[in-house]
């Protein structure tokens, strides 16, 4: 069997990529698409802990998660939709209306 | 550029690969490749409707690790609601604003492209280190008691307290404490959809002249809700 | 001896209701301040009227109870004020023929004024204001007259102050009436520091501040040295109060207020406050104390008539004639006739009051026009005004059975029966022939003669004022007539009356026989209201006049340099220290403060940088701080 280190470590690095996904990337769609492949590395790390530890608890945390990634998707998408009538662009650094 | 980066990783735990000798590692190595290369490729497509099918691709490749891990019933909610959901509403989102064109990259502010790139992998080294770092032995594979806790022998050993909590398949062992130990919580999140489909419609509706506004608030709204719909079904 | 048949009320009940005698218009003053603004004007006099009126009448049942009662003081505990350790200050009230007699001057001729005030000021836009004014005036000396003690005395003694400060700066849109009321608040400090310095002496020696347990020892229990400075403190509290010199400068320029305010700073309230205090403390004044009260009073009566004699502003002459007037009582509380002074005190206050109040009816008709060079002939417009005129300048100057020659006759034969007291005598008579002489002059420039306004532009259209104005001076007339009768000298009933308040008054061998005295105060009178006719009457070159008389007629019109004076003196390096101490602030002080400002506005101008406003950069720090917190975590950790 493989060790739950291996799977941590996969859910590390699926994590620092989307990390850089959402500093690096300007399309505030790809943004939240990043957005996603950290929340699903984190899900990862559950499910490998609920093997480890023999229990199905870490399992139903990440059903959790997945669904208020549903939610957070869903208000999400329609913020973005509104940004775009606002500024006919999906781009982040064309948002500075909080600049000082 | 995916391939690339998925070879360049798996020479590095070929050796282990062989010493330990079964079909998870196997599995593990390929869809950690493909989940790894899908993500980056994620980052580095210029065109949003490349990222998604990159997406896509990712989620499959985790759906596939739930089930490695024991998770059936996970998996299956993986590929029904991020595959089959969620990424065909960015989809849906990309087509509808038309912004399926390419992106620059960088500008806007000073070496934030540098600065993040630094930042993220520094994140996942640290994380490598500090939270996988101490599981990577083979006693850690199911818990304190290591390989001797596994259950069955073969191609299938399974983690003894798994193995009795998914007695009865692990749909139903997971069924049954979602609606016991966790029915608030369960009450809560679906609670939330409900709040959060509402809400995209209230967000995502034209501020147009009462007259318009039906009509006007028709197709973001309408897409927007019905997706959150299809979410709370599938909860 | 004076005060030592008090008793505390022993059945409980007797005068209960005295402490409604202040309050009654201090809450008038209240409600018309907080209210007036909204009232209609006929509501707002009625208030002010209704309390003031009240007031009079609870007076006059508490000078019927004293009376009764046989001239007993009642001391009523009304409120705990202050308890500090051993220092018990209550707000307790004294009723004893003293305050009594003073309570019916201020509530009457108070409620006389207010009447007035109601035709006076119709038009003014601050109707109600004023009479919130005139009513916490009221109200500020009913609770000096009726204090027991002297810190109570001394709230009393402040709020006059502060009501003086208010109503001489009423209309403060004019700059010189702002400027004036500053003036009197300003000159009163000086005299209250001598009023607060008096009272810690006693505090630390005697360790009271109460009448009742100060006044019967007299001066003995106190010992020489303490009583002969509370004395000297004490004079010059009530040389501030009272408008003596060298204090005496803020009276003439309190005209600034509106007549009325006149009236009642010089008659009822106020300026008799010292003349009060001297009178209650008359006891504990020691001989020689007295002499200096008696000097200081002599002086200022001469050098006020000299300048009385020299003014064209109507008011301004009544005004130092009003100094004058005060330096007689302190010549009589000097020589040690608190009786005398007192009495002066009331017919002042009656005949007083009636001038003022004439002074601001002649305005009136003259579309507010004060030099008297610029009216005569005024008696056909204003026949009622001109005859109460006349009562008025007959009391004041010594006219034979009128209220002011009884008053001043006691002064000028207290002064005879006193050793050593020929020199202020003679002040006295001289100051009696010069009242007469200004006196005249005033009534003669204002209503005798040819008309002198016909070429004013525009010119004035005299006319007499309304019933509410000329009411009160049928009154006030008929008092300064009558006031001599209250003691006669035959029948002496104040005399009697405030036996058991002040301190008697032992007459040694007459320099001069009463009589006589009498004889001679009335011809210099007569010589001087002479003079006065024949120079103002008949035509006469008073340029020539004038120029001839140089400095004799510089100094009095500039009122003997004294504002000059204190200009050079106190005001120049005060001036100087405030200049040098703007500089400071200019520079030091708004330096550092700026500074500060300066460089917290930098350090903030460098942190505004970090709000870019980027998304990215807001997520970028969110990471970096994730970062350093798992890195933080996991070295704790391993």
């Amino acid at each position: 069997m493989v060790p739950a280190g291996w799977y941590l470590a996969l859910a590390a690095a699926l994590f620092g990529v989307g990390a850089i996904g959402v500093l690096v990337r300007r399309s505030v769609i790809v943004m939240l698409m990043c957005v996603e492949l950290m929340l699903n590395s984190v899900n990862i790390t559950l499910v490998t802990f609920a093997r480890m530890h023999g229990s199905l608890d870490g399992q139903v945390l990440a059903f959790f998660v997945i669904v208020v990634a549903a939610a957070e998707v869903t208000v999400g998408l329609a913020l973005i939709v509104n940004l775009f009538r606002l500024k006919a662009s999906t781009d982040a650094d064309r948002v500075d209306e909080l600049r000082a | 550029m995916t391939t690339a980066v998925a070879s360049a990783a798996l020479p590095a735990v070929a050796q282990q690969e062989q010493a330990a000798g079964s079909g998870e590692l196997v599995g593990f190595f390929a869809l950690g490749a493909i989940a790894l290369g899908a993500a980056i490729a994620v980052v580095m497509m210029r065109n949003p409707v490349h990222a998604a099918l990159m997406l896509v691709t990712n989620l499959l490749a985790v759906a596939g690790i739930y089930a490695l891990l024991e998770a059936p019933f996970l998996a299956v909610a993986q590929v029904i609601v991020y595959a089959g959901a969620i990424v065909v509403l960015f989809l849906f989102v990309i087509m509808l604003l038309g912004v399926s064109r390419e992106e620059r990259l960088g500008g806007g502010i000073p070496l934030q492209t540098p600065v993040g790139l630094a930042v993220g992998a520094a994140l996942a080294v640290v994380l490598v280190a500090g939270v996988a770092g101490p599981f990577l032995g083979p006693e850690a594979v199911c818990g304190p008691e290591g390989e001797a806790a596994a259950v069955g022998a073969g191609e299938d050993p399974q983690c003894a307290g798994l193995a009795e909590a998914n007695e009865a398949g692990n749909v139903r062992g997971v069924g049954e404490i979602l609606f016991t130990d966790y029915v608030w919580p369960f009450e809560v999140t679906s609670a939330l959809l409900v709040v959060a489909a509402v809400g995209a419609v209230v967000i995502g509706r034209r501020h147009e002249p009462a007259s318009d506004l039906v009509d006007g608030a028709e197709p973001s709204g309408a897409g927007s809700g019905t997706g959150a719909d299809e979410d709370g079904e599938v909860g | 001896m004076a005060l030592e048949s008090v008793t505390q009320a022993a059945d409980g009940t007797l005068l209960w209701w005295s402490w409604a005698i202040p309050v009654l218009p201090a809450v008038s003053a209240a409600v018309l301040l907080l209210l007036g603004a909204r009232m209609r004007r006929a509501v707002a006099a009625g208030l002010a009227l209704g309390s003031v009126g009240l007031s009079a009448v609870l007076s006059t049942a508490a000078f019927v109870a004293v009376q009764a009662g046989g001239g007993e003081a009642v001391v009523r505990t009304v409120a705990r004020w202050m308890p500090v350790g051993d220092l018990q200050v209550d707000w307790t009230i004294l009723l004893d023929p003293l305050s009594t007699v003073m309570l019916l001057l201020v509530t009457w001729v108070g409620l006389l004024i207010h009447v007035y005030s109601v035709g006076y000021m119709a038009d003014d836009p601050r109707f109600s204001r004023f009479f919130a004014y005139l009513n916490l005036f009221v109200a500020s000396m009913l609770v000096l007259v009726m204090a027991e003690g002297l810190l109570t005395l001394f709230v009393g003694w402040e709020l006059v102050g502060l009501c003086s400060y208010l109503l001489i700066g009423f209309w403060y849109e004019r700059p010189t009436f702002a400027s004036a009321a500053k003036k009197a608040f300003v000159v009163n400090r000086v005299g209250d520091a001598g009023f607060m310095i008096a009272m810690f002496v006693l505090l630390a020696t005697a360790g009271t501040l109460s009448f009742t347990e100060l006044v019967p020892g007299g001066a003995d229990a106190l010992g020489t040295g303490t009583a002969t400075a509370v004395g000297l403190l004490l004079l010059v509290a009530a040389a501030g109060k009272s408008a003596q010199i060298p204090l005496h400068v803020w009276l003439p320029d309190a005209m600034a207020g509106p007549t009325p305010v006149s009236a009642l700073i010089h008659a009822a309230t106020m300026v008799t406050a010292g003349v009060y205090l001297f009178a209650r403390m008359s006891p504990v004044v020691l001989p020689e104390v007295g002499t200096a009260v008696a000097w200081v009073g002599a002086i200022t009566a001469l050098v006020a008539a000299l300048v009385a004699c020299t003014q064209r502003d109507l008011k301004k002459i009544l005004a130092w004639s009003t100094v004058s007037q005060l330096g007689y009582m302190f010549i009589a509380v000097g020589v040690g006739s608190s009786v005398a002074a007192v009495f002066h005190l009331l017919t002042h206050g009656f005949f007083k009051a009636l001038l003022f109040l004439v002074a601001g009816s002649v305005m009136h008709a003259m579309d507010d026009e004060t030099d008297v060079w610029r009216m005569g002939g005024l008696r056909r417009a204003m026949p009622w005004t001109f005859a109460t005129a006349v009562v008025g300048w007959a009391a004041i100057s010594g006219v034979p059975l009128l209220s002011g020659f009884f008053s001043k006759e006691e002064i000028l034969a207290a002064a005879a029966d006193t050793p050593g007291a020929g020199a202020i005598l003679v002040i006295g008579l001289v100051v009696a022939g010069l009242t007469a002489f200004y006196m005249t002059r005033w009534l003669v420039l204002i209503f005798l003669g040819r008309p002198r306004h016909a070429d004013l532009a525009p010119a004035p259209h005299p006319h007499e004022s309304p019933a509410p104005m000329v009411a009160p001076l049928v009154v006030l007339a008929a008092a300064s007539a009558l006031g001599g009768l209250i003691n006669l000298p035959g029948s002496q009933w104040l005399a009697g009356w405030l036996e058991p308040s002040v301190a008697p008054f032992e007459p040694a061998e007459p320099m001069i026989g009463h009589t006589l005295l009498e004889v001679v105060a009335v011809a210099i009178a007569a010589a001087g209201v002479a003079a006065a006719a024949a120079l103002y009457l008949r035509r006469v070159d008073h340029e020539r006049l004038r120029e001839r008389l140089g400095l004799l007629h510089e100094l009095p019109r500039e009122s003997f340099y004294f504002d000059a004076l204190y200009e050079r003196a106190v005001a120049a390096p005060g001036h100087a220290l405030a200049r040098g101490s703007a500089t400071f602030d200019r520079v030091v002080i708004d330096g550092a403060v700026l500074g500060l400002a300066r460089g917290t506005a930098g350090l903030a101008s460098l942190g505004r940088r970090l709000q870019t406003g980027w998304l990215r950069s807001y997520a970028l720090a969110i990471a970096a701080g994730a970062l350093l917190l798992v890195v933080v975590v996991i070295a704790r950790v391993v």
